[in-house]
C-alpha cells in the first residue's frame, strides 16, 4: 500500500504540510574536502524525516548546518519563513530546534533529573538575584519545571534512575535520558542523529515507540539519522537519501528503496 | 536515630529538592553550625581562634569561589590569589574613600571589584581551556602582584607599602584592627562564610549552577540547550573572583590585619587554594572545606600537636616534617580517592545508609 495514514482530526496529511525547514543548495566544504554539495530538500511540519546514506555521505554534517555548529559556505537554510545565512547553536535552540548525538553527549556529572532540568534553561527567566535566594519567584519557576520534566520521565520510563548520575547508566538508557532531555526543550523540529545505534532489538523497539509517541502526541516534527533500515522505512514518512555530500534520491520509503541509485549506493555496482 | 530515608516521604517537590532532604543532614548542619558558633568561641583559646579557625574559613570562602570555576564550570585558574588580592586592596582603598560606610557592606562591594577583574581575565576561557587557560589565569597572578607592589595609589603611599587596617566597628563593638578581640573577628568571618556559602549553595542547585556543569561537562550540546558559553563562563569567573575577593579582603582585614599584603597574595597561595579544591573535591561545596581544613589546619595542628603529644621537635625541624607530613598525606588521600575527601565523605554516608546490612 503506498498511501499516506490520513489523519481523521483534519490536520494536513503527514508529510504534505506546510515547510518547516527547508535546505536551499547547502554545501559545505573543510579545506579541500567536500562534505555536502549542493543538496536541497524541505522538512514539512508534523513529519518524520529520515536522513540516510553510506558512512560518510554527510548526513551528520547536515545536521550540524542545520543547527549552526558548521556554517556552509554556499546556500541557505529556510526555517519557519526564516531565511538564516549564519546561526548559531544557541539562537537554533532558542528558534525550537532541539537535537540528539551519535555518541551520547549528555553531563555526564549531572543526574538524570538535572540533565533533563537544563533542557528547559531557555524556559527559565528568573535573574540572578533570586537565583541566589533560591527562594520566592526562583522556587517556584524550579517547581514548574520540574513538574514539566517529571512529565517527560514519565512519559521515558526513567523514574528510577531519576537522581543517579548518568555516567554510570547503561547506553540504552543514556540514549534515553538524552531524549529526554531534548524534548524537555519543547522543540518544534527535533534532529535525532542516529538514535538506535548500538542498541539492543528491545530497546530499538522502545525508542521507536518513543519517537513515534512524540510525534503524534506533541506533534513534534523529527529528522533522523538512522541506519537500520528497517526502523528507517518503517517510521519515517518520508526520505532522503545522501551519497558522497550529494542528494541521490528523496521520496517516500517505497520510492527510495525502488531507486535504483539507492540500491547502487547500498550495495555497490559491478563495473 | 539510624541514618536513614526510610520513612521519610517527600509530597512535594519543594522539599524534594531541597539541599539537604534528609532529616539527619540537616540535624547534622545544625550541630555544626552550633559548634562553631558555641562551642569554639567558649572553648577554643585566642590563639586557636586566630590562627586556626580564621585562617580556615578565609580559605574556605575562597576554595569555595576556586571550585566554582574549577569544580563546577571546568576552567582551571591560577590566579586565585590575585583576585583575593583586587578584593583586599580596594576593601582598603574603599575604607579610605568611606571611612562611615560600615566595614561589612565594603567587604561585600569590594568583592564586585574583583568579580570585574575576573571576568576581564577571564575573556581567555572563551577560546582556550585546560592548561593553556591555567596558563592565561597566570598572566593575571603576576600582572596583578605587580600592580599591588608598583601602584603605590593602592597602599596609599605608605613608604613601606604596607596596608595598616584601620579600626572599624560593628554594633560598637570593634572588629578591624588592633582593637578587636579575636572572638568578634571570628564571629564576624563566620556570618560572612556561611551567609555566601549558602548563596553558593543556591547557585550551583539551580539554572546557573546547572548551565556551569553542563559547560563543564560538555559544551557543546550546553549550547544547543541554548547556554551561551561567553555568559556561562564570563558569570563563572565573576562570581568565583567574587567569593575570592571577600575572601581577600577578609584575610586582610580579620585575619592579618595589615602588613606587606602583596607578598600574601603570591603564586604560592594560589596553588594552595587550587590543591584545597582538588584534595577537598572538585564540583563539591563540602569539598571546599574539608580541602581547606587539611591544607590549612592541619600543618598547625601538627606543628603544634606534636611537640604537645611529647614528640620532641622545635623550630625548622618542625617546620620541615611538618611539611613531609602533609605532602605524604596529600598523596595518600589522592591514591585512596582521586575524587577528594568529599568522595569519601558521600562513600561513608553511602555506607551508613544501608548500615548495618550493606546487603
Amino acid at each position: 500500500m503506498n498511501a499516506e495514514p490520513i489523519n481523521v482530526t483534519g490536520t494536513p496529511i503527514r508529510g504534505k504540510g506546510e515547510v518547516l525547514l527547508s535546505v536551499e543548495n547547502i554545501s559545505l566544504r573543510f579545506g579541500g574536502v567536500k562534505a555536502i554539495s549542493d543538496v536541497s530538500f524541505d522538512i514539512r511540519k508534523g513529519e518524520i524525516r529520515a536522513i540516510i546514506g553510506p558512512n560518510g555521505a554527510g548526513k551528520t554534517s547536515m545536521l550540524n548546518c542545520i543547527n549552526g555548529f558548521y556554517q556552509p559556505q554556499e546556500g541557505q537554510i529556510v526555517f519557519k519563513g526564516e531565511r538564516r545565512a549564519k546561526m548559531r547553536p544557541h539562537r537554533a535552540a532558542a528558534g525550537g530546534i532541539a537535537r540528539t548525538f551519535q555518541n551520547v553527549a549528555l553531563f555526564k556529572g549531572m543526574s538524570t533529573l538535572d540533565n533533563i532540568m537544563t533542557g528547559r534553561t531557555l524556559k527559565m527567566k528568573k535573574g540572578f538575584f533570586w537565583q541566589v535566594l533560591r527562594h520566592g519567584p526562583a522556587m517556584r519557576e524550579e517547581i514548574e519545571h520540574r513538574r514539566v520534566v517529571e512529565d517527560i520521565i514519565d512519559f521515558l520510563q526513567i523514574e528510577h534512575i531519576r537522581k543517579l548520575p548518568v555516567g554510570k547508566l547503561p547506553y540504552g538508557l543514556q540514549k534515553r535520558v538524552e531524549l529526554g532531555r531534548a524534548l524537555a526543550m519543547e522543540p518544534e523540529l527535533l534532529l535525532l542523529d542516529e538514535p538506535m545505534a548500538g542498541m539492543n532489538l528491545e530497546e530499538k523497539e522502545d525508542m521507536c515507540r518513543f519517537i513515534l509517541d512524540v510525534n503524534n502526541q506533541f506533534g513534534t516534527t523529527i529528522a533522523l539519522i538512522e541506519h537500520d533500515m528497517g526502523v528507517v522505512m518503517d517510521l519515517s514518512d518520508r526520505v532522503v537519501v545522501l551519497e558522497y555530500g550529494r542528494k541521490i534520491a528523496d521520496g517516500t520509503p517505497d520510492e527510495v528503496k525502488a531507486d535504483q541509485r539507492v540500491i547502487d549506493a547500498y550495495l555497490g555496482v559491478a563495473h | 536515630m539510624l541514618y536513614r530515608e526510610a520513612g521519610q516521604y517527600k509530597s512535594n517537590y519543594a522539599s524534594d529538592m531541597a539541599v539537604f532532604p534528609l532529616r539527619e543532614d540537616r540535624i547534622g548542619l545544625g550541630v555544626m553550625l552550633a559548634i562553631a558558633l558555641v562551642a569554639i568561641p567558649f572553648l577554643g583559646n585566642d590563639f586557636f581562634i586566630a590562627s586556626v579557625m580564621i585562617p580556615f574559613l578565609v580559605f574556605s570562602l575562597a576554595a569555595i569561589g576556586l571550585n566554582i570555576l574549577t569544580g563546577y564550570t571546568g576552567l582551571i585558574s591560577l590566579g586565585t590569589a590575585a583576585f583575593m588580592g583586587v578584593g583586599a586592596y580596594s576593601c582598603y582603598k574603599l575604607t579610605t574613600f568611606f571611612p562611615h560606610v560600615n566595614i561589612i557592606v565594603l567587604i561585600l562591594v569590594s568583592g564586585l571589584f574583583s568579580a570585574g577583574i575576573g571576568v576581564l581575565f577571564g575573556l581567555p576561557s572563551l577560546r582556550i581551556k585546560g592548561f593553556y587557560l591555567a596558563v592565561a589565569t597566570l598572566a593575571a597572578q603576576f600582572f596583578l602582584q605587580w600592580a599591588f607592589v608598583r601602584v603605590p595609589w593602592l597602599f596609599n603611599y605608605n613608604a613601606s607599602g604596607a596596608i595598616e587596617v584601620p579600626q572599624r566597628t560593628l554594633f560598637g563593638l570593634p572588629i578591624t584592627g588592633a582593637a578587636a578581640t579575636a572572638e568578634t573577628r571570628y564571629f564576624v568571618c563566620l556570618g560572612l562564610v556561611v551567609v555566601m556559602t549558602w548563596f553558593a549553595s543556591n547557585l550551583v542547585h539551580g539554572r546557573l549552577g546547572r548551565s556551569w556543569m553542563a559547560v563543564r561537562d560538555m559544551d557543546i550540546a550546553a549550547e544547543l540547550m541554548g547556554i551561551k558559553l561567553l555568559n556561562a563562563k564570563l558569570g563563572a569567573f565573576a562570581v568565583s573572583s567574587y567569593f575570592a575577593g571577600v575572601a581577600g579582603a577578609m584575610m586582610i582585614f580579620f585575619w592579618y590585619g595589615g602588613g606587606e599584603a602583596a607578598d600574601v597574595f603570591s603564586i604560592r597561595l594560589s596553588f594552595n587554594i587550587l590543591f584545597m579544591v582538588i584534595i577537598g573535591g572538585l564540583g563539591s561545596l563540602i569539598g571546599s572545606f574539608f580541602g581547606a581544613a587539611f591544607l590549612s589546619v592541619l600543618p598547625t595542628a601538627l606543628k603544634f600537636g606534636l611537640p604537645a603529644l611529647g614528640v620532641p621537635l622545635t623550630g625548622a625541624t618542625a617546620e620541615h616534617v611538618t611539611f613531609m607530613l602533609v605532602g605524604a598525606l596529600i598523596i595518600l588521600f589522592l591514591i585512596v580517592e582521586p575524587h577528594g575527601l568529599a568522595r569519601l565523605w558521600q562513600i561513608g554516608k553511602q555506607k551508613l545508609r544501608t548500615w548495618p546490612f550493606p546487603y
